[in-house]
């Protein structure tokens, strides 16, 4: 289509006033005071053959954090998981045990509010809350942006707290070591072939609020078989963030994780 | 919601590129989206009007290109159509499987103008 008269097309034509332009093409013509030019053109049309990944840069700045977690053997985690299923209570309970042991960095993600920092500063662990507004996920540049204000230090850890969403967060790699879903057994037990992305791309599954099974009609088994439908590679901890049941054995998983990635990174 | 932010990583791919070209406007572009990409087509397409306002792909006709889950299964070697994550082998029902086709979320072609 021509630039400037829009014809070649039957989409519309959007002319400055003042500007005269003249040119002649198969099929019409136009002349007009001022100038006049005589061209047959291609319509300047190009074709670029593209082939990107329409996710390609939040996967590069993915990269780029994951490139400086490495560099600085800092082990990341990204909890994902349904609002309320307790990926908070679960983060508070593991910092209070095990802060005097290993260093801990958290960054908050929530639409709104400074609440759940609030908690995480309660505790005198580094804290950094991300607001997404009307964001429904976090995405690698925020993670970005809220690094270099936060400062983790060497062979630290950083958890990454998602928005409470199961849907959104599943696509947008932050640059973490490992995806940590994350459901409570007040949930139902197909969340698993709901939501089947974000089991999917986890690493491991917290099940949570363990001390609600005897008041429940939860079948364990049946979650477990459609978290497994999803993503056989997955790993389960049966934990309560509340009276601290099972949380031993998803402390013993962390840092083992945090060794192989030292020597890892060593 | 995160059609929103595809939407808004298609723009911000399509500005760069229109820019590198020296053109100034997007007539087509051509998408493929997978089933099993986590799109959801109809919210693609509810956000997509608001979303390229005032961008080069304002008035770009929008193409999608849909493709299909297809996957070979783990343990029996058969090519068989998926639709959901878990699907499973129609002939030996093992779930172990490489999706061989269905995750695609990429820019095909961009016509410049």
């Amino acid at each position: 289509m021509c630039g400037v008269c829009g014809c070649g097309t039957d989409g519309v034509a959007i002319n400055k006033p003042n500007q005269e332009h003249n040119h002649n093409h198969d099929g019409h013509s136009h002349v007009h005071d001022g100038h006049s030019h005589d061209h047959s053109h291609s319509h300047g049309k190009t074709i670029i053959d593209l082939e990107k990944d329409i996710l390609s840069h939040n996967n590069i700045e993915a990269a780029r954090n994951r490139g400086y977690f490495e560099a600085k053997n800092i082990f990341t985690l990204n909890l994902v998981s349904s609002p309320g299923s307790g990926k908070t209570s679960i983060l508070e309970t593991t910092l209070k045990d095990l802060k005097e042991e290993l260093n801990f960095y958290v960054i908050e993600g929530d639409q709104q509010t400074l609440n759940d920092a609030d908690r995480i500063d309660a505790l005198n662990v580094p804290v950094i809350q991300v607001n997404t507004g009307k964001g429904c996920h976090l995405e690698s540049d925020m993670i970005y942006d809220a690094v270099k204000q936060l400062k983790p230090k060497e062979n630290s850890i950083l958890m990454i707290e998602n928005v409470g969403n199961l849907v959104c967060p599943s696509m947008f790699d932050l640059g973490e070591q490992k995806r940590v879903v994350i459901i409570s057994i007040t949930e139902g037990e197909d969340k698993p072939i709901k939501y089947p992305d974000m089991f999917d791309s986890a690493d491991i599954c917290i099940i949570n609020k363990m001390d609600l099974l005897p008041h429940l009609n939860f079948d364990l088994a049946k979650l477990k078989n459609y978290a497994m439908q999803v993503n056989h590679h997955l790993q389960f901890f049966e934990v309560s963030a509340t009276t601290g049941e099972g949380m031993d054995k998803w402390y013993n998983w962390l840092k083992k994780e945090l060794e192989n990635n030292k020597i890892k990174n060593t | 919601m995160h059609e929103l932010s595809i939407a808004m990583g298609i723009i911000k791919i399509a500005e760069e590129e229109t820019k590198k070209a020296n053109k100034t406007a997007v007539e087509l572009i051509e998408i493929e989206i997978g089933s099993m990409a986590g799109v959801e087509l109809d919210s693609l397409h509810y956000v997509w009007k608001t979303a390229v306002k005032n961008t080069v792909l304002e008035n770009a006709k929008l193409e999608i290109d849909y493709k299909e889950g297809r996957a070979k299964c783990l343990e029996c070697d058969t090519t068989y159509k998926v639709n959901k994550a878990y699907d499973n082998c129609p002939k030996c029902k093992s779930y172990f499987k490489n999706i061989l086709q269905g995750k695609e979320l990429r820019i095909k072609i961009l016509e410049v103008i």
